[in-house]
């Protein structure tokens, strides 16, 4: 009597019993009770995860990889990227960004301008809390909050950004002293 | 009533009697009302949170502690929703039905034994009353499909009027053993039959048929998901309460909820011997202690209810009539007899054996002769 009227009804009652308690007693292990109490608990992002580009520095905000060279502004589908060229009194070129500002209303988060970035500069966040109160000026991020350090790219994503640096010239940018003029 | 009203020239005489006698009526429906509402408002918190943890969720949990202020945040919300009636409704049925929902299913609390002398009012035929009333809600049900003038709506009542209608039959036959055994229709009366060691009518063969069956019966009647056609969302929108929004929504599904728990209410006191248990006889707690029993009974009723749910899917409309029809009203007419069997035994024991044999005898056969029916493939078109 391997199969009598009703087995199919109470193996099920069965198999809903053990979720039920197991939810309980499994310790929060992840494979049963799947879910992650967003704010309190975090989900760790896979390393291929991303949000929104920024900006790679060395060491400080002022040595940056970016030279405004502007291929991300032409390669973005978007058009999300606007960046002006910092030039010195004699008009001369600085090879960095005075200005550069992406839309994150208007960004869709392909990544384009990571993919095609010669100097390893612009790449993708993790970061996906990036919502902010006013519906224009806020979400114009500007060039302070995109520029992020080699270290928080280290922490976000290792494999990569330890592959990046292997594999990364360093840019051979005018030492005329701007960093401190800046200032 | 009668318990309240002689405390009260007890302790006050002083107090005229005509007061006396009124808040002698209006105090207990004032306490079942609040008690039963407060377990309404837990329920739908507690089936969420269980049938949650069911398919591995948590359930709610954000508003107030372990989202136990849930019913509230989801009671200002209903109330605070617009109140949609739509152009070509029929406005007054329209307005009508959510009301007549909720009347019958409160109003069957009346002779639910709560506590040990503790009744509403101790009808002489309660349970009749009981059966009666709280099938009246079917009307109200097709009201609100036909007023809505929506064909989903008119579905979902349509099979709910089918549903209920052929649900009642076996019910009745069910409680029918109860009354033969309990000799009395009252609901108090068939309470204090069921004393003894063993005395609950679902400690016999004839009861555990019987409260099978009506438990069934019982989530059927009040539309619990296994049988919830009326209702079935991934098939008709969501039957008759479709085009009802806002409070009328809210009064929907309470009166559906205070249903299921006034049934439950009914299957403790026919057959889980209501407030009885040990302690409910002391003489001064005793009314505590024997409405723990009944409150405890009545959570392993709703247990059943919610485990149901999260377990069994839905019935299809043949498949729940042919179970009603050709299964529950055959085997419900056998419990008759083998509640006779048991009143002619000559004793305990043989009682025991003899209507037990015939029960026995009786689901199988019934069961053979259903067996075609049970396990009938379907076969589609398009998929092989």
């Amino acid at each position: 009597m391997s199969r009598f009227l009703g087995k199919g009804l109470i193996d099920g009652l069965i198999v809903t019993t053990k979720n039920f308690v197991g939810s309980y007693f499994d310790g929060g292990r992840k494979d049963r009770m799947f879910t992650y109490q967003y704010p309190e608990e975090r989900m760790k992002l896979p390393e291929n995860s991303r949000s929104f580009p920024f900006l790679v520095y060395d060491g400080a905000p002022e040595n940056m990889r970016c030279t405004a060279c502007k291929i991300c502004e032409m390669e973005c589908p978007a058009q999300c990227i606007y960046i002006v060229m910092e030039r010195d009194a004699n008009g001369k070129p600085r090879q960095r960004p005075k200005v550069f500002d992406i839309d994150t209303s208007v960004c869709m988060q392909c990544g384009i301008c990571a993919e095609v970035c010669p100097f390893d500069s612009i790449k993708m966040d993790c970061d996906f809390e990036r919502s902010k109160h006013g519906r224009f000026e806020d979400l114009l991020a500007h060039l302070p909050e995109l520029l992020k350090s080699n270290e928080y790219y280290h922490q976000i994503k290792p494999a990569e950004a330890t592959r990046v640096d292997a594999t990364r010239r360093p840019t051979k940018k005018p030492t005329d002293g701007t960093a401190t003029e800046r200032k | 009533m009668d318990a309240i009203y002689q405390l009260i020239q007890q302790y006050c005489p002083a107090m005229p009697d005509l007061l006396a006698l009124a808040l002698a009526v209006v105090l207990p429906i004032v306490i079942v009302l609040g008690v039963f509402l407060t377990v309404f408002a837990l329920l739908t918190w507690v089936e969420r949170k269980a049938l949650g943890r069911i398919q591995n969720r948590r359930g709610p949990n954000r508003v107030g502690p372990v989202g136990l202020f849930q019913p509230i945040a989801d009671a200002l919300k209903l109330l605070t929703k617009e109140d949609i009636v739509p152009n070509a409704a029929d406005k007054v049925v329209h307005f009508l039905a959510p009301v007549l929902v909720v009347v019958p299913a409160f109003m069957v609390l009346a002779v639910v034994p709560v506590a040990k002398g503790f009744v509403p009012a101790d009808l002489n035929i309660g349970v009749l009353f009981a059966l009666a009333v709280s099938t009246a809600s079917v009307l109200a049900l097709f009201m609100a499909g036909w007023a809505s003038h929506n064909k989903f709506s008119l579905l979902g009542a349509m099979r709910g009027v089918a549903q209920v209608v052929s649900y009642e039959v076996p019910m009745v036959m069910a409680a029918v053993v109860v009354l033969m055994a309990a000799g009395t229709l009252s609901s108090v009366g068939i309470v204090e039959a069921q004393r003894g060691f063993c005395g609950w009518f679902v400690c016999k063969p004839w009861g555990l048929v019987g409260f099978i069956i009506f438990q069934m019966c019982a989530m059927a009647e009040v539309a619990r998901t296994p049988f919830d056609l009326p209702e079935a969302e991934s098939e008709i929108v969501a039957g008759y309460h479709t085009e009802y929004s806002g409070f009328k929504f809210a009064l929907f599904q309470m009166g559906e909820y205070v249903a299921a728990l006034t049934m439950g209410g009914i299957t403790v006191t026919m057959f889980l011997g209501g407030y009885l248990g040990p302690g409910s006889d002391l003489p001064k707690v005793g009314w505590v202690v024997s409405a723990c029993w009944f409150f405890a009974k009545l959570g392993i009723i709703i247990i059943i209810n919610i485990w149901a749910r999260g377990t069994w899917p839905r019935v299809r409309v043949d498949q729940l009539l042919g179970f009603a029809w050709k299964l529950l009203l055959p085997l419900s007419l056998v419990n008759i007899v083998a509640m006779a069997v048991w009143h002619f035994a000559p004793n305990k024991i043989v009682g025991w054996g003899a209507s037990a044999a015939v029960l026995a005898v009786a689901i199988i056969a019934l069961v053979r002769l259903n067996a075609g029916a049970a396990f009938e493939k379907r076969s589609y078109r398009f998929i092989s």
